[in-house]
């Protein structure tokens, strides 16, 4: 028995290197979703086919009621993708806290607390802190991305919070030491609750001074702690698969935050214990420019006569819903001969890839989505530059000024091309709270008006009647 | 139980974890938010554990928490594995 397990856990291993292995290409991506259910089936079976597992009746029930919220949260309009993914970190937390409560009070349950080497207490509490902390986390940030009413979406800063937060976590991992000390003391059990307890009001605490923009490298950052917690649950149980797979989760979210950190130019430390909003807001200095409008009719004009064209996509494209205008928009001047471009800055939307896949739910081939590094070399030859719906990501005052919150920010570089049109649904500042240099450019014409709104009436002029 | 070779768990630990930075890195920049929904699937390999202390002849309190983890750790698996197919078809070059 003991042979097939070991058996399996290779084979399941190998088809989730592989599963990852094919994502390096779109092409052979779905290739990688039939090894990950492959494994995962194998890993099911070979699991419940045990001697041990006798209760058969409870294991079905859990799966058929795992079906049945899973499908449906399958099929979330794509613009929840970001939420839909927070609400998955934080039932991987539930998962690995659960069982590690269950294992604990198992063992204690037995005499001698033989089960309690050093290793395994240690393992079991960082997979309860972990594992609690993701849950709770994730929680909060799937509720500020669903925008759920109780749940503040800006930032909530107080005085002192940074050593409130440090507190609790430095409270709980020193109640985990006691207990590696004492596993089986009459208080243990009390002991172990306090640390399930500080680990969930830890999660809470680490998410309220989040905002927004920051979304995407928090959303990285419980994925790698929802790996780190499943490889923590491996140590406890001794099961090296759990081990390998939690290594992959964890080290994709590392990779992923990593790459969202860079994308704002700022470390981890920074995103999470130095809230976006405390920035002072740049004062600007001198006189106050203001910025042109352009008509519908006088953009389409401008768009027409281009020969090159990039769109630069951001979180206000996805709250319109506009990525189906933006498809039309894409189609019209294509047909017109004009070079469409869309470039994508990594930290565009609330998730890691965010903006890319609302593009392709619209139909746009991906040989058209440009990264940031591969596009900015292209700017200055560009005749439009069309931003909709993003902000801070073209703000050129990331360039220099080092008084604004997105100071040091790589940016794509619209304010490059010849003329630039910002599509904005108000005229309040962007996300950081400061205003954006961009749209006072002499180059720059602003187009106010929901995305999807302004995109429509602009793929008109284009339709019968409009421009020939 | 065995006592645990903590020795060869770290040694599988830090091996896998060398192979997940160097397949991560390879991954096609379009394509994050699906690996994303993808790794998320596979983290619930949580679901054996899950399974053993809900299976087992433990106590009832338990098995309770177990069928929890496992009814969480299934509903990633299901909505993790369908939603990244979901939007890999969406991925076209023309």
């Amino acid at each position: 028995m003991r042979l097939i397990g070991d058996l399996s856990a290779v084979i399941v291993t190998a088809l989730f290197i592989f599963a990852l292995y094919w994502m390096n290409d779109p092409k052979t991506a779905r290739r990688g979703v039939i090894a990950g259910v492959t494994g995962m089936t194998i890993a099911v079976l070979a699991t419940w086919f045990q001697p041990g597992i006798i209760h058969h009746g409870w294991i079905i029930l859990a799966i058929v009621a795992g079906f049945a919220v899973g499908v449906p949260l399958s099929r979330v309009p794509l613009t929840a993708v970001p939420q839909r993914t927070a609400l998955s970190h934080a039932f991987g937390g539930l998962a690995a806290g659960l069982v590690g409560t269950a294992e604990y009070f198992l063992w204690l349950g037995e005499p001698g607390g033989a089960h309690f080497t050093t290793f395994r207490t240690s393992a079991l509490v960082v997979e309860v802190i972990l594992g609690f902390l993701t849950f709770t986390g994730s929680l909060m940030a799937a509720g500020k991305l669903q925008e759920v009413r109780w749940i503040p979406q800006r930032p909530v800063t107080y005085p002192g919070q940074n050593v409130v937060n440090i507190g609790v976590l430095a409270i709980a991992v020193a109640l985990g030491v006691i207990l590696v000390l004492h596993p089986t003391a009459p208080w243990s059990g009390q002991v172990f609750i306090a640390i399930a307890a500080l680990a969930l009001l830890f999660g809470v605490l680490l998410i309220i001074p989040i905002g927004g923009a920051d979304m995407p490298t928090v959303i990285s950052i419980l994925n790698a702690y929802a790996g780190l917690a499943a490889v923590a649950m491996g140590f406890v149980l001794d099961n090296k698969l759990l081990v390998t797979a939690g290594a992959l989760d964890g080290s994709s979210g590392l990779i992923l935050s990593i790459i969202m950190c860079r994308a704002m130019n700022r470390s981890f430390t920074n995103v999470l214990f130095g809230a976006f909003g405390k920035a002072q807001p740049a004062a600007l200095k001198g006189e106050q420019k203001e910025w042109k409008q352009e008509t519908v009719e006088g953009v389409a004009q401008l768009l027409e006569q281009a020969r090159t064209v990039v769109i630069i996509p951001g979180y206000g494209m996805a709250v319109a819903q506009a990525q189906h205008k933006v498809r039309e928009l894409y189609d019209a001047l294509t047909k017109r001969g004009v070079t469409v471009k869309f470039a994508i800055h990594p930290v565009a939307g609330r998730m890691p890839g965010h903006m890319n896949v609302l593009l392709a739910e619209a139909n746009i081939p991906y040989s058209a989505l440009v990264e940031m590094d591969e596009i900015n070399p292209e700017m200055p030859q560009t005749d439009v530059a069309l931003v909709i719906g993003a902000n801070d990501v073209v703000n050129p005052a990331a360039r220099y000024n080092k008084g604004t919150p997105i100071y040091g920010m790589p940016i794509i570089d619209a304010d490059k091309a010849k003329t630039v049109i910002a599509v904005k649904r108000s005229k309040n500042p962007g996300f950081a709270g400061i205003d954006n240099e961009l749209y006072v450019l002499d180059n720059t014409w602003m187009l106010f008006g929901d995305a999807k709104a302004v995109l429509a009436d602009l793929v008109k002029q284009f339709g019968s009647g409009g421009i020939h | 139980m065995t006592p645990t070779d903590f020795g060869s768990m770290l040694f599988v630990f830090v091996l896998a974890t060398f192979i997940g930075l160097g397949v991560i890195r390879r991954v096609s920049r379009l394509l994050y938010t699906p690996l994303m929904s993808l790794t998320n699937a596979i983290s619930a390999i949580a679901v054996v554990g899950s399974i053993v202390v809900t299976g087992a002849d433990h106590p009832l309190t338990i098995r309770i928490l177990g069928a929890v983890a496992l009814f969480a750790s299934m509903t990633n698996i299901v909505s993790g594995f369908m939603i990244t197919d979901r939007m890999l078809k969406m991925f076209k070059k023309q």
